[in-house]
C-alpha cells in the first residue's frame, strides 16, 4: 500500500446529504456573541475621522464657506469643501446609456455651489476623533441662499414646479412605456372595469449596522485599501478607480462583517466617496461611520410612488386588460452607479406579472425631487407592482361577485405552456407553480373556516380581513439585464475552491453575506458534494484581494448563482481527485463516490480520505500512479446565459383584525407558500421568508420617511420612524413547492426578497377586506392609525 | 452623533449631588439615562455638567408602608415591576409598567427619572397624577413635597427647580377593592403612547366611591378627568353609565394637533378606549 492511513477528522459528519438539510448556522454564534468584526471595530494607526457639514435646506446655493473657526479647534486636521475635493475626485455621472432619455445631474462628493436635498454633504471636517470633528463642524459657517424646491411627486411634476437642479428646466428624469400602445378594445368589451389610485410612502432600509467606511491611501505604494460595510466590493473597486482616476489593480476593497444591507449598501454614496478622496488628499487613513440621523437623511430611500390602475374583466372574472400609470420619486440625483430607475421600471413592468392579463399597457415616469436619492431596497419595485395588482384583483373579484382566491386561481399564468416565455410587458418567465402554491396555502390556512369566522364576527362589529398576494419575483438578476443598460457591472458569481494539504477545503466566493447566512449555506452545499463535515470548508468572501471577480449580494443571487458556481467547482475538483484515486484504488473513476470524507470504490470501506488525497497531491505527487497532478484550485463562474434572471413565485395570505374605533391593526396569522426551486438549507430559507415578510409588514403598517412641505426630514430617529418589532408580528407559517430552475444544475432560485415583495400587498388587501362592510378603503401606504381612521370616518360621514 | 463636551461628576452621596447641583448653573442629573443620553447624543441637551447619581448608596430603596409606597430615585422600572409587594400595594403601577418601553430600557430607566423628566407620553407621570402621589424635591436648602397633581405643568415642564432633585415618589396604597384602569394606544407595544388612560376606581357597597382617571399622551401634561369623576361618583356601575363616562372622557380632553392623529380622531379613540377600560375594571369590581 502506498498510502499510510493518517489521522481522521475528529468531528462527525452532520448530514449524509447536505442539500435540503436543516443545518444550524454555526457561524451565527460568533455574531450573536459579539465577536463579529464590523468596519467600526477596525482601527488603523494614524487614522482620522470625518464629520460632515450637511445642507440644511431642500435646495440651496452656497454663497461662501468659512472654516477658519473650525480649524482652530483642538484635534482638527482639515476642513475640505467641494471645490478642493473636485481637484482629485470626479462627480458621479449616473446616466446609463441603455436607458433612453434618462437624465440626472452630476453629483460631486461634496456639494459645489448648489445643494439639492437636505442632508447633502457640503464640508468634510477631519479630526483626531469623531467627537472633535463634530464639535468643529458646528463652527463651520456656510452662507446659504435658499432656493425654491420641489419635494413631493405632485410638486415635482406640476407645470410651475421649481427645478430640482439648476441644470434642468423640468424634473422628469425617466419616461418609459411597457406593453401595447392601445388597450381600449379590452376595456370596451369588458363586463366590469375597476379603477383605483395608489400611493406609496418613502421608506429606507434601516440596517442595524449603519453604513461605514475606512479608506487608506498609501502614498508610498500608491495603493488604496478600503474597508466598507457593503454588498458589492468588486463594484466599489471599479467605482473608486473611475472617480479618482486610479488603476483598479491598485485598489483593494474589503467588506468585513456587515450588519444588514437590504439594498441600501449596494450603492456608491457621495459621503463615502468623499471619505476616500479625503484619504487620498491627506495621505492618511480616514474613518467615516454614518450615524443614525445621517442614515435616515442620506441612505438610499425607496418606494415613493403614485399610481393609477384600471383593470378590465369578463363576467366570469377573467382579466381582459390592465392599464396603469406609475409616477416614481427619484430624489435629487440618480443613485450611483445603477441609477434610481430600477424601482420605477419594475413597479410598472411587473404589474399583473402572476396573471394572464390580456391586453397590457403601463407607463412610468420618474421625477427628480429635492429629497434624498432613491435606490434599491429589498424587492425593488416588485412590492409596489404586487400591491397594485393584488388590490385590483380584489376589486375586480368584488365587482364580478366571485371569491378573491378563486379569482386568482382562474387567472394564474402557471397553466401556460412550459418553457421560458416573455410577457407583454417584456418579462422573461420560466414555468410557474402558482396553482400549486395557492392550493397548499388554502389548505394550510383552512380558508373556508376563516371566512365563516369572519362573517360571524362582523355581526358583532369585529372587522377581520383576509388578504392574498401572489407574486412573481425576478432573482439572480445578471448581465442579461445590466449589460444592455450599459452598466459596467459584473453580475456573474464565482467560486475558487482549493483542496488544502490537510484535506480541508477553502472556498473563496464572490458572493457576500450581510447576515443572511449565505456563506453557511454555500459551505453546506460544498460539504455535501464531498460528504464531509461543514467545518472542513472554510469560506472567504467580501475581499477583492482574496476572492474571484463577481457580483456580491443583490437580487437574491447568493444560492441561485453563487451556489451553482460552487457546485460546478466541486464537480471539477471531484473529477480530478477521482482520476487520482482511480489509479490508487485500481478501478474506474466512475466507480468512485464520496462517503463520509473518503473516496470509496464499489468494494467499500478501505478508501482514501481527503486528507490522504491532499497530502498525496501536495507533498508526494510522484506517488500518483498516472503521474498527472490534478489542479488543487478550481475556479468556476456562473451566469445563466439564456436568461436575464431566474423567476421565483409564491402566494402569501394574512389574517388580521382592524379596530375601527382605534384605527389599529392586529395581525393574527400569516402564511406563505414559496417556490424558490431547490432548497439547500430550509432553516435559512424559511428565515429569509419570515424576515422579508416582517420587513414587508413594516412597509404596510409603519415605515415612512416623512418630509415637511419644504423638504425637511421630520422623523429621523428610531422612535419616530417606526420599524416592525417582534411583539406585533404574527406567527408566520412557511411552506414550499419545489420547481427547480432549469437554468442550473443545482436548481436553486432566489428567495431573499420573496417576503418583502408579497407582504405589503397581502396586508393591504386584508385591511381593505376587513373594512369592506364599512364601505371604507385605504390606498396610501403605510396604513397607519391615522389613515385607517381617515378612511373609516370619511365613510361614516358619507352615510 | 456624539454629545457636546460636558463636565461629569460621579456623586458619592446625596449631599454631594445636591451641593453640586447648587453650585452649577446648568447641571443635569443622570439616573437611568434612557432619555437623557439620547438627548445628549442628539445635542438636544447641552448641559455644562452631568451629575451621575448611580453610585450613591441607598437611593434604590422601595419602602412599603401601610399607607404609602416610597420609591427612591434609583429604583429601576424593572425593580419596581419585580416587587410583588409594591405592585400589590399599587395595582395601577403593576398594570402600567409592562407598557413602559421594553425590558432593556426598564432595566436601566428609573421611575423617579421618568417622573422628573415629565414626558407627556410617559406612563409613570399619568399614574402619579391618577393616584395622587406626592413628590419629594431636595436641594441644599432642604426638602419640599409637591403633589403630583400640581407637579406637571406642560411639555417637559415641572415644578422642579434646576438645582432640585426628585429624591422620592410617595404613592398612596390602594384601598382594598380598588381596581386599576390602564390602557394606551401605541404604534407598537412599548412605544410612547399616542394616547392613554390611567386610573383607579373603587366601587363600595354597589356605588362608585372613588374615581380617578387621567388622560395622557395627547395632552401637554397628564390631565385629571375631574368632570368624568363628577358624573361617576355615587352612581352604580352599569353599561349605560360607562357609555356616558366614555363620552365625557372624549369631551373633556383637549388633544394636541399631531401628525399621528387629528384631535377628532383622538376623541374617538379615547371614547373607545374608555369604554373598554371601564368595562374591564367594573366587571370585576365587588358590586
Amino acid at each position: 500500500m502506498l498510502l499510510k492511513p493518517c489521522a481522521r477528522w475528529p468531528m462527525n459528519k452532520l448530514v449524509s446529504k447536505a442539500v435540503g438539510a436543516p443545518m444550524p448556522r454555526e457561524s451565527a454564534r460568533l455574531l450573536v456573541e459579539g465577536r463579529g468584526s464590523y468596519v467600526d471595530d477596525i482601527a488603523l494607526p494614524g487614522m482620522l475621522h470625518i464629520a460632515f457639514v450637511r445642507a440644511p435646506f431642500a435646495h440651496g446655493r452656497i454663497l461662501c464657506i468659512e472654516t477658519a473657526d473650525a480649524l482652530q479647534m483642538p484635534g482638527v486636521v482639515a476642513a475640505i469643501d467641494g471645490k478642493e475635493l473636485a481637484e482629485i475626485c470626479a462627480p458621479f455621472d449616473t446616466n446609463p446609456p441603455g436607458v433612453p432619455g434618462h437624465a440626472s445631474a452630476p453629483q460631486p462628493p461634496l456639494a459645489i455651489e448648489e445643494s439639492c436635498f437636505q442632508g447633502e454633504t457640503v464640508v468634510a471636517v477631519v479630526a483626531e476623533s469623531r467627537a472633535a470633528a463634530e464639535d468643529a463642524a458646528e463652527l463651520v459657517f456656510v452662507d446659504w441662499e435658499e432656493l425654491p424646491a420641489a419635494c413631493s411627486i405632485a410638486e415635482a411634476q406640476s407645470d410651475s414646479a421649481a427645478a430640482v437642479h439648476s441644470s434642468f428646466d423640468n424634473n422628469l428624469s425617466l419616461h418609459h412605456r411597457f406593453g401595447a400602445e392601445d388597450v381600449s378594445d379590452a376595456f370596451e368589451n369588458a363586463a366590469h372595469v375597476v379603477e383605483e389610485s395608489f400611493a406609496f410612502g418613502r421608506q429606507t432600509g434601516v440596517t442595524l449596522e449603519p453604513r461605514g467606511i475606512i479608506a487608506h491611501w498609501d502614498p508610498r505604494a500608491e495603493e488604496l485599501e478600503v474597508w466598507q460595510s457593503h454588498q458589492v466590493p468588486w463594484q466599489m473597486r471599479e467605482v473608486y478607480a473611475a472617480q479618482l482616476g486610479l488603476s483598479p489593480q491598485s485598489i483593494r476593497v474589503v467588506a468585513p462583517d456587515v450588519g444588514g444591507a437590504f439594498g441600501l449598501k449596494l450603492h456608491a454614496y457621495a459621503d463615502e466617496l468623499a471619505a476616500v478622496a479625503v484619504s487620498k488628499r491627506l495621505g492618511r487613513p480616514i474613518k467615516y461611520i454614518v450615524d443614525r440621523l445621517e442614515s435616515f437623511t442620506s441612505d438610499a430611500h425607496a418606494r415613493e410612488a403614485k399610481a393609477t390602475c384600471r383593470m378590465a374583466v369578463d363576467s366570469e372574472g377573467h382579466i381582459l386588460g390592465i392599464d396603469a400609470v406609475v409616477d416614481s420619486g427619484f430624489g435629487a440625483y440618480a443613485m450611483h452607479p445603477r441609477g434610481s430607475f430600477g424601482e420605477a421600471m419594475q413597479a410598472a413592468q411587473m404589474i399583473g406579472a402572476p396573471y394572464k392579463v390580456g391586453a397590457f399597457r403601463a407607463e412610468v415616469r420618474g421625477w427628480r425631487q429635492n429629497k434624498a436619492p432613491s435606490g434599491a431596497y429589498r424587492g425593488v419595485g416588485q412590492p409596489i407592482a404586487c400591491a397594485i395588482t393584488e388590490d385590483m384583483i380584489d376589486l375586480a373579484a368584488r365587482a364580478v361577485g366571485i371569491d378573491p382566491a378563486e379569482m386568482r386561481r382562474i387567472n394564474y399564468r402557471s397553466t401556460l405552456d412550459e418553457g421560458t416565455r416573455a410577457t407583454q410587458s417584456g418579462l422573461v418567465i420560466e414555468e410557474l407553480s402558482l396553482d400549486a402554491c395557492l392550493a397548499k396555502l388554502m389548505e394550510a390556512m383552512d380558508y373556508k373556516t376563516l371566512r365563516a369566522g369572519q362573517a360571524a364576527l362582523r355581526e358583532n362589529g369585529i372587522y377581520r380581513g383576509i388578504g392574498f398576494a401572489s407574486f412573481v419575483e425576478l432573482t439572480g438578476v445578471g448581465a442579461g439585464l445590466y449589460g444592455p443598460l450599459g452598466l459596467p457591472l459584473a453580475a456573474n458569481e464565482s467560486c475558487r475552491l482549493t483542496l488544502q494539504p490537510d484535506g480541508s477545503l477553502t472556498c473563496a466566493t464572490s458572493v457576500t453575506d450581510q447576515g443572511q447566512g449565505t456563506l453557511s449555506a454555500l459551505g453546506q452545499l460544498i460539504a455535501g458534494e464531498f460528504d464531509i463535515a461543514p467545518n472542513m470548508v472554510r469560506m472567504i468572501s467580501g475581499d477583492t484581494g482574496r476572492t474571484p471577480y463577481g457580483g456580491g449580494a443583490w437580487a437574491s443571487r447568493g444560492m441561485a448563482l453563487g451556489g451553482e458556481a460552487a457546485r460546478r467547482a466541486c464537480v471539477r475538483m471531484r473529477d480530478g481527485l477521482f482520476e487520482v484515486a482511480a489509479g490508487v484504488l485500481q478501478c474506474e473513476p466512475s466507480a468512485l463516490a464520496f462517503d463520509n470524507g473518503e473516496i470509496i470504490g464499489l468494494k467499500g470501506p478501505s478508501g482514501l480520505t481527503l486528507a490522504e488525497m491532499g497530502a498525496l497531491c501536495h507533498y508526494r505527487p510522484y506517488d500518483i500512479p498516472t503521474g498527472q497532478v490534478p489542479p488543487m484550485t478550481i475556479e468556476e463562474s456562473f451566469l445563466p446565459l439564456n436568461l436575464p434572471y431566474i423567476t421565483s413565485n409564491g402566494v402569501h395570505a394574512v389574517h388580521l383584525e382592524v379596530d375601527s374605533e382605534l384605527g389599529t391593526v392586529e395581525l393574527l396569522d400569516y402564511w406563505v407558500v414559496d417556490d424558490c426551486g431547490t432548497v439547500v438549507n430550509p432553516l435559512l430559507v424559511d428565515e429569509q421568508l419570515r424576515g422579508g415578510i416582517v420587513q414587508g409588514i413594516g412597509a404596510a403598517l409603519y415605515e415612512e420617511c416623512v418630509y415637511s412641505e419644504d423638504g425637511q426630514f421630520t422623523n429621523g430617529t428610531l422612535a419616530d420612524y417606526v420599524v416592525p418589532m417582534a411583539g406585533e408580528m404574527p406567527a408566520i407559517h412557511v411552506d414550499h413547492i419545489t420547481t427547480p430552475t432549469r437554468a442550473s444544475g443545482l436548481g436553486a432560485k432566489g428567495v431573499g426578497e420573496a417576503g418583502t415583495v408579497g407582504a405589503p400587498g397581502a396586508v393591504r388587501t386584508a385591511i381593505n377586506d376587513a373594512l369592506s362592510p364599512l364601505a371604507a378603503r385605504v390606498a396610501k401606504q403605510p396604513f397607519t392609525t391615522r389613515r385607517i381612521l381617515e378612511a373609516v370616518m370619511a365613510a361614516e360621514n358619507l352615510e | 452623533m456624539k454629545s457636546a463636551n460636558f463636565a461629569y461628576i460621579r456623586a458619592t452621596s446625596l449631599d454631594h449631588a445636591l451641593s453640586t447641583l447648587a453650585n452649577t448653573e446648568d447641571a443635569i442629573v443622570l439616573a437611568g439615562g434612557q432619555s437623557l443620553v439620547a438627548a445628549l447624543n442628539l445635542r438636544l441637551q447641552v448641559p455644562e455638567l452631568v451629575v451621575d447619581i448611580n453610585h450613591v448608596p441607598g437611593l434604590d430603596q422601595i419602602e412599603i408602608g401601610d399607607d404609602e409606597v416610597r420609591i427612591g430615585p434609583l429604583v429601576r422600572h424593572a425593580q419596581l415591576m419585580a416587587s410583588d409587594e409594591a405592585t400589590k400595594a399599587l395595582p395601577l403601577i403593576g398594570k402600567a409598567l409592562p407598557h413602559v418601553a421594553h425590558p432593556a430600557i426598564r432595566n436601566r430607566g428609573t421611575t423617579c427619572g421618568s417622573l422628573a423628566y415629565g414626558d407627556p407620553a410617559a406612563e409613570m407621570p399619568a399614574c402619579a397624577v391618577a393616584l395622587g402621589a406626592t413628590l419629594v424635591l431636595a436641594s441644599t436648602d432642604g426638602t419640599r413635597e409637591v403633589a403630583a397633581r400640581e407637579f406637571f405643568e406642560g411639555l417637559y415642564e415641572t415644578q422642579r427647580a434646576p438645582h432640585e432633585m426628585l429624591i422620592e415618589a410617595r404613592f398612596p396604597v390602594a384601598p382594598k377593592g380598588a381596581r386599576p384602569v390602564f390602557d394606551e394606544v401605541a404604534a407598537r407595544r412599548g412605544d410612547f403612547a399616542t394616547l392613554g388612560l390611567a386610573g383607579q376606581i373603587h366601587v363600595d357597597s354597589g356605588v362608585i366611591a372613588a374615581f380617578d382617571l387621567v388622560a395622557f399622551g395627547s395632552e401637554p401634561a397628564p390631565l385629571l378627568l375631574e368632570n368624568v369623576a363628577d358624573i361617576a361618583l355615587g352612581k352604580a356601575p352599569n353599561p349605560g353609565l360607562i357609555t356616558d363616562l366614555s363620552q365625557a372622557v372624549a369631551d373633556q380632553v383637549h388633544p394636541m394637533e399631531s401628525p399621528l392623529a387629528t384631535p377628532q380622531m383622538r376623541r374617538r379613540q379615547y371614547r373607545a378606549l374608555a369604554e373598554r377600560c371601564l368595562h374591564a375594571a367594573m366587571e370585576f369590581a365587588d358590586v
